[in-house]
């Protein structure tokens, strides 16, 4: 009924400048760091030539950018793992009715609401790798509780060393996931819960088979999330340790290319980083359309 | 609409965080649960108890085997006369940080203001005033939000040498900007879904057009939309690293990157003086988070993925 220019031409009128800003800085950037990444501009000298996937082979078969991508899985893993746990642990907990809730609540999300150079600075110091009398930070902490053993070299460390670097992550998200699963117990129907006790069925049985199985698609968001704010993780290691050899994941790889003005090369960086991110995002932006035109 | 109208609305937007009655039962389970919440809060309070205890301590009682103490002197004495103290590491670091810390304000509030602004008339024609296929346009402005930075910032490196860019807040700002615009719209067309809006239909169909609509009826009403895009807006802006690192230089960048200069020259020298730095450049967030948490949540949700 409403048909016509007269009643669509204003509101697209009106979206178009956010159209053709995102159109360049979002879909044009992106197109113009793949045509960098298939050349071999690898200097500031402006002339370069079509050289197709060369850089990409190059890369996938460098040992740099795979102890990079090492590096990237060890972190993920133990940051999800973390963040996970944690989460569900807390939301778990307050979700029974707990009193002062809103202060558990506050503290275990706070971290969120500082920036990963600022922890860095505390983080830098509370894995400090110097062991014995000289240990301070968290080796100091085991070292005078008698668990002398428990002190290690974090970040320092050969093959564990990113499992450190996710302590911070861990400490400064989990109340983020913590806050998505709250909202998903709190989202499990009343009378659900009612009607199970009123079946006889104790607090465990309860959230065993009624709850739980409720939070799935909670848990999945939340793993979706937090998979890719770790695909991106790079704020905390450039504040904990800088761009070290040590603790490179892709990010961080790729501004020590950018810097040396390697075009090409941190532009191939960036697509690898851009494909393992559509991983998440495009079956999560189906999903959104899907459930768009559902409710339409 | 008054203000006591617009409470419910805002409530929306924390989703799902009533609280149950407690059960009022005093039993060993739950005895042992808030011996554990307990627990879990100092543990998270660690690093922030580090920060305050350091930070009040001359350099000289920064020692390994002090480090995790109290400070052992009050913040105006020093160890030796004349020395340092422990308010000099919150002098050096207001002098550190100062420059950037205002310049940081400069940046955050406008980029807060800006993106939620187009973001609100967005999520209104997206939401409200449909046109043909506004699904795949909002889907195209939503892709934007999901992306790794990293994508597009090769060349937009490039871009800034080219066009001759400054290094510094303004082209930040217009960074800033840009990229909160996926998540503004996505907001606030989610705001506009939930909330009834017969006075705008009674509007329209009086013939009223599309800006006068958008200003005299929905704008009063964005007030829980605007709060939480800008509270969302001005944290990313003001914590953000990863554009200031690409874009601009200690000289005219934000407070992060004055942050990280003063924390990276301090390796050795001077923690004190680092984490007052860490605790200054945290204070305008902690305090809007703080303030504002509820709202603070609200965007945390819709922000999910980004």
């Amino acid at each position: 009924m409403r048909k016509g220019i007269r009643n669509w031409g204003p509101p697209l009128l009106l979206v178009s400048p956010t159209i053709i800003i995102l159109g360049i800085f979002v879909y044009g950037l992106i197109a113009a760091n793949i045509q960098v990444s298939t050349t071999n501009r690898h200097s500031l000298a402006p002339e370069s030539a079509f050289v197709g996937l060369e850089n990409y082979v190059a890369l996938l078969s460098e040992d740099r950018f795979l102890h990079s991508l090492f590096n990237l899985v060890m972190f993920t893993v133990v940051f999800i793992a973390g963040t996970m746990l944690f989460g569900f642990i807390w939301a778990w907990m307050l979700d029974k009715g707990v009193s002062a809730e809103g202060i558990f609540r506050s503290v275990y999300l706070f971290p969120m609401a500082i920036s990963f150079v600022a922890s860095g600075v505390v983080w830098r110091w509370l894995l400090n790798s110097a062991e014995g009398d000289r240990a301070s930070g968290l080796n100091r902490i085991f070292e005078s509780l008698g668990l002398g053993f428990l002190q290690n070299a974090w970040w320092n460390e050969p093959i564990w060393g990113m499992a450190a670097i996710a302590m911070p992550a861990i400490w400064q998200l989990s109340g983020y996931v913590m806050a998505l699963f709250l909202a998903g117990f709190r989202g499990v129907p009343q009378e659900l819960r009612e009607a199970a006790r009123m079946d006889g069925a104790s607090e465990w049985k309860l959230y065993r088979y009624v709850v739980f199985p409720q939070l799935s698609p909670i848990a999945l968001s939340a793993l979706i999330i937090v998979s890719h704010m770790s695909l991106k993780v790079f704020d905390l290691i450039m504040s904990i340790t800088g761009s070290i050899y040590q603790t490179e994941v892709p990010a961080t790889y790729m501004w020590v290319t950018l810097t040396s003005n390697d075009y090409a090369k941190s532009a191939t960086i960036a697509t690898i980083l851009l494909l393992l991110a559509s991983l998440f995002i495009i079956p999560y932006l189906i999903q959104t359309w899907r459930s768009e035109k559902a409710n339409r | 609409m008054t203000v006591t109208d617009q409470a419910p609305r805002a409530a929306r937007l924390d989703p799902g965080m009533r609280t149950p009655k407690p059960a009022r039962r005093f039993t060993m389970g739950r005895t042992l649960k808030y011996v554990f919440l307990v627990i879990f809060v100092f543990v998270v309070l660690i690093p922030v108890y580090v920060l305050i205890v350091t930070s009040f301590k001359p350099p000289a009682d920064v020692t390994a085997s002090t480090s995790w103490g109290l400070p052992v002197r009050w913040p105006w004495e020093s160890v030796a006369p004349g020395g340092p103290t422990g308010f000099d590491n919150w002098t050096g670091a207001w002098t550190a940080l100062a420059p950037a810390l205002g310049r940081t304000f400069l940046l955050a509030i406008p980029a807060a203001l800006i993106s939620s602004f187009i973001g609100a008339m967005n999520g209104f024609v997206l939401s409200r005033w449909r046109f043909p296929h506004a699904d795949i346009v909002f889907t195209f402005i939503l892709f934007g939000m999901f992306i790794p930075y990293q994508a597009i910032m090769t060349p937009l490196v490039q871009m800034k040498t080219t066009l001759g860019l400054p290094s510094d807040i303004s082209t930040l700002l217009m960074v800033h900007i840009i990229y909160g615009l996926p998540i503004c719209t996505l907001i606030f067309r989610n705001y506009y879904v939930s909330i009834p809006m017969e006075l705008m239909e009674a509007s329209r169909v009086d013939g009223a057009g599309m800006l006068r609509t958008f200003a005299s009826i929905v704008l009063p009403l964005s007030l829980p939309g605007f709060v939480v895009t800008i509270i969302w807006q001005f944290t990313s802006a003001w914590n953000d690293f990863l554009f200031a690192m690409f874009l601009s230089d200690t000289s005219g960048g934000p407070v992060s990157l004055a942050l990280n200069n003063l924390a990276q020259g301090a390796q050795l020298a001077n923690y004190g003086t680092a984490m007052a730095g860490a605790l200054l450049a945290s204070l305008p967030t902690l305090l809007v988070y703080i303030i504002l948490g509820k709202y603070f949540i609200g965007g945390l949700m819709s922000g999910s993925v980004k």
